[in-house]
């Protein structure tokens, strides 16, 4: 946006681009040296990150009927016992929020709301809802589940909605693959999921 | 913490040297990534000589409403709100409880040089400081209005503006080199759930910073502590707290936060890179405004802040007689994009029931819409009701309508929205 006299200053010294500026240019060497380089363990450690792609995804399976077990142990406390209940019974008072607001506060049924495409359903991809349940399910023991458990949710979700087989395997190769409702609106378009006219004031 | 750990364990399978992980703290297998500073939290001052309080006899605080913790805008002074009376929406998650001498930055993804930042490295990088302002983009929407906002803290109490501190992200990326053929990041916070936001490359290559100050001192937890991405003018749910790691992508990650109201992500159509929501333009009268109540009859000055998350406030006019004169306020300096702007306007009571209102125009033109403008900007029917507006869910991303405040012959205040 705007240079710094500091940074204008260095230009001269280390003759770089005022990297405020949003040149996207090829890569050039580090000017400061500072930070290390991570080992390759720790990275992947932390990176959490699955894109649209399925890139990411780590080995392990589940089928909706696996997940179905899971779901009815660990997610319907909250969610009910089909998903569209929830989350505002008893259970997801105590865990959502954790603090800072008064009961009451209700986040999106996983049945998606009034028009269906609403929470883990706004998405194209079912990566989206893989790796959401991993980061942030179940509140209080959040990444406690397996790569399988997580699959096979995922797989009980999807079944339930009808974009697969109850048998269906789901895994790194299949769940990018998974028809969502919603996959024509987005990436590309996102005035699908969007109110109608608040694209434009936003 | 120790379930996560074991969960990610699990998770990873055998192999993934992980021993030692935390939320929020890289620590390399082999040792690497040694503590910084000597400061310990035993040091902590006990005193509140050393570390000061206000007087006693003064009680604004930030208030709850279903989503978090609002801004007593009414008792602001300027445009800095203190750091202890920032808004806070953090979707439920409790701030991390963060040691910042184990923290670290990760950098990675399609870049040449993927790098680890410890805070004292980050600080060591040449810094920025920009007054700017944070709003949640549910601010003045569906809450406020189902629950009969009275106040200007309930209705607007979630837009702060600080002092912030940090480091450029365009420094850091430089020296990471970002890869030909990446157009977005996704920035990765360290609380519960791991809020991941996608951001396109040229937002974070302009003006983006990786803040670890202020107001003059570091970050509050429920702000970041010990560094949070800021992304100058876009809706408040972006600006990722408690960063802990930013992964550089040639396509969003589509997380869920990426898709949600308010705060989803555009995408242009050729996939290369896109943009995320800004702020339009807003203002309200502070003082007088719901809840108050002016003592008699005769001078007061009219108060209140004006902002845009399009760039800088040109100009705010108030109207006294309900939206029928319009005349400009003054403009307090300083008055900086996507900043809070502080504005005044003289005014004489003559004791008979008035509506008073402001309305701003941002550097580009854009005018803030009265509720009339808006309602027929959205189909709904002239005059509409608070159920009305309540019912349609564009309300729910927030209004940036023209707030009339009535003050009635008795000197009372009360919100005249509806």
């Amino acid at each position: 946006m705007r240079c710094s006299k500091l940074l204008v200053a260095m230009m001269g010294v280390f003759s770089v681009p005022c990297s405020l500026f949003p040149i996207l240019s090829p890569a050039q060497g580090p000017v400061f040296h500072l930070g290390r380089t991570p080992t390759e363990a720790e990275s992947k450690a932390l990176d959490l990150s699955i894109e649209p792609s399925g890139r990411g995804l780590p080995p392990g399976s589940g089928t909706a009927q696996e997940g179905a077990k899971i779901y009815a142990q660990k997610c319907a406390q909250c969610h009910g016992p089909t998903g569209a209940e929830g989350p505002s019974l008893p259970g997801a008072v105590k865990l959502w929020p954790y603090s800072s607001a008064r009961d009451g506060y209700v986040p999106p049924s996983l049945a998606g709301g009034k028009n269906g495409l609403e929470g883990i359903w706004a998405s194209p991809v079912a990566t989206t809802i893989w790796s959401y349940i991993r980061r942030a399910m179940p509140p209080g023991a959040e990444g406690s589940l397996s790569a399988d458990e997580v699959y096979a949710v995922t797989a009980w979700l999807l079944y339930r909605r009808g974009v697969i087989q109850e048998n269906d395997i789901l895994d790194a190769k299949t769940l990018p693959k998974a028809p969502m409702p919603n996959r024509a609106c987005v990436p590309w378009n996102f005035s699908c999921t969007e109110p109608a006219g608040a694209t434009s004031d936003r | 913490m120790h379930s996560k750990q074991l969960g990610r364990r699990r998770f990873l399978k055998e192999g993934a040297a992980i021993a030692g992980l935390t939320a929020g703290a890289i620590r390399s297998a082999s040792g690497q990534g040694q503590t910084l500073g000597s400061a310990t939290a035993e040091a902590r001052p006990q005193d509140s000589r050393a570390y000061g309080e206000r007087s006693r006899f003064l009680n604004s605080v930030r208030t709850l409403d279903r989503t978090g913790q609002v801004t007593p805008l009414q008792d602001l002074m300027g445009i800095i709100t203190p750091s202890a009376l920032h808004f806070v929406q953090s979707r439920g998650y409790d701030p991390p409880d963060i040691d910042p001498r184990q923290h670290r930055l990760l950098i990675h993804g399609m870049v040449d040089r993927p790098l680890v930042f410890t805070l004292e490295e980050l600080k060591r990088f040449p810094s920025v400081s920009r007054i700017l302002f944070l709003e949640c983009p549910g601010n003045t929407g569906k809450t406020a209005l189902e629950d009969g906002a009275a106040t200007v803290q309930q209705t607007h109490g979630k837009t702060s503006c600080s002092e912030w501190t940090g480091v450029p992200v365009s420094l850091l990326l430089q020296e990471a080199g970002v890869q030909a053929g990446a157009y977005w990041l996704v920035a990765e916070g360290a609380e519960k759930g791991n809020r991941a936001q996608s951001v396109p490359l040229e937002k974070a290559m302009d003006d983006a910073l990786v803040a670890y100050g202020q107001n003059g001192e570091p970050l509050r937890p429920e702000q970041g502590f010990p560094i949070r991405l800021l992304l100058p003018g876009c809706t408040g749910g972006v600006n990722t707290k408690w960063l802990r790691r930013i992964k550089v992508l040639e396509q969003p990650e589509l997380g869920i936060w990426d898709l949600q109201q308010g705060n989803a992500i555009r995408v242009s159509p050729d996939g290369k890179g896109g943009r995320l929501p800004t702020m339009p333009p807003k203002s309200v009268i502070t003082f007088p405004s719901g809840g108050q109540r002016l003592p008699g009859r005769g001078f007061y000055e009219i108060t209140g802040l004006a902002w845009s998350g399009r760039g800088t406030i040109r100009r705010v006019e108030v109207s006294t007689d309900g939206g029928q004169i319009w005349k400009d306020a003054q403009l307090q300096d300083p008055v900086l994009p996507m900043a809070h702007t502080r504005f005044r306007f003289p005014w004489n009571w003559n004791g008979e029931e008035a509506v008073i209102q402001s309305r701003c125009t941002d550097e580009q033109g854009e005018v803030q819409p009265t509720l009339a403008e808006l309602s027929q900007r959205r189909g709904i029917r002239p005059g509409s009701l608070q159920s009305d507006w309540v019912a349609d869910s564009y309300a729910r991303l927030g209004l940036n309508a023209v707030q009339p405040w009535k003050v009635t012959r008795e000197g009372s205040v009360s919100n005249a929205m509806f």
